[in-house]
């Protein structure tokens, strides 16, 4: 995983409408990734459901939720609209999963990334880091408010 | 705004939606308007035993949730909450509000308490109490079942 200190790889990335997205976009404020192995598996779908439920106190506290996997944008666009969520989801698509590997988060033999959080703050600091023990298993939303407090 | 942080689930108290009896039980986090909740609603209510029931609506990947919730807690103010729940995931494709009115009727219900309760304040402040409780504790699907307050279970498996 990346250090908390380390300065956060710059991305630029395509959103589920195909927009291009910048690490540097979010330059001045806080930013939550989410690595998650994949659309439409049941644990990923739980996980950015229930982040969903809890994304006002989220942003409440300054910070931005952004899902990242290495799914194309169109299916991101789809499982957004499966889940009903309206979090920004980033394809890292192309080259497969390079922003994951920047970020430690990538598992070579899985082909995609563990589920991991990343709090990059105000000046594109890592501030803290989170990394499943294994893509099955998601931090609960309070380990978000707890790494926030 | 409410602290989300990590916390042991509340042990039960007086106002907790309670089945069976006995000091020890489990402790259910449920989605109203969860499939997997309704399949494993029959095997927890069977089990010998006090069984606490949460409230945990899960509103972007079951919209109808809250207003399923809301109705439940609303047939609690009338001492039917559990008459309503197991309903709600017996017939899962009669949800909307005609289906809750026939319910409220079926039940006995004063219809204009329901309709007035499941609107209130205190019910959302009531559903979202035990929402932000399942947070706390990391209630990551549901159902999410505790044992004396630890988590045992998540989703189809065993309990």
């Amino acid at each position: 995983m990346i250090e908390v200190g380390q300065q956060a790889p710059d991305f630029s990335l395509r959103n589920q409408d195909g927009e291009k997205v910048s690490l540097s976009d979010y330059r001045g404020r806080k930013l939550m990734l989410v690595f998650y192995p994949g659309d439409f598996s049941p644990v990923c779908g739980d996980q950015l459901s229930i982040y969903q439920e809890v994304k006002p106190e989220i942003e409440e506290k300054g910070v931005e939720l952004v899902g990242v996997s290495v799914d194309g944008f169109f299916a991101h666009k789809a499982f957004q609209e499966k889940l009903g969520i309206d979090t920004t989801l980033l394809s890292d698509f192309e080259p497969k999963g390079e922003v994951a590997r920047a970020y430690g988060s990538y598992v070579e033999k899985m082909g995609f990334a563990n589920r991991t959080l990343v709090l990059v703050d105000e000046d594109g600091v890592v501030a803290w880091t989170y990394e499943s023990p294994n893509p099955g298993e998601f931090p609960g939303a309070n380990v978000i408010f707890d790494a926030l407090s | 705004m409410p602290d989300l942080g990590s916390a042991p689930i509340p042990p039960p108290g007086p106002d907790d939606h309670v089945r069976g009896e006995g000091e020890a039980g489990l402790i259910v986090y449920a989605d109203l308007g969860c499939p997997r909740c309704a399949g494993a609603w029959q095997r927890l209510t069977e089990r010998p035993g006090r069984l606490v029931f949460r409230h945990f609506p899960v509103a972007s990947k079951h919209p109808r949730s809250p207003a399923l919730h809301a109705a439940a807690e609303a047939a609690g103010c009338q001492d039917r909450f559990f008459a309503m729940v197991d309903s709600l995931y017996a017939e899962r494709g009669r949800v909307d509000d005609p289906h809750l009115w026939e319910r409220a009727e079926r039940f006995g219900l004063d219809l204009d308490r329901f309709q007035a309760d499941r609107r209130s304040q205190s019910t959302e402040a009531r559903i979202k109490r035990d929402f932000q409780s399942g947070i706390r504790a990391g209630v990551a699907g549901t159902p999410a079942v505790f044992d004396a307050c630890t988590l045992v279970a998540v989703r189809e498996r065993e309990f």
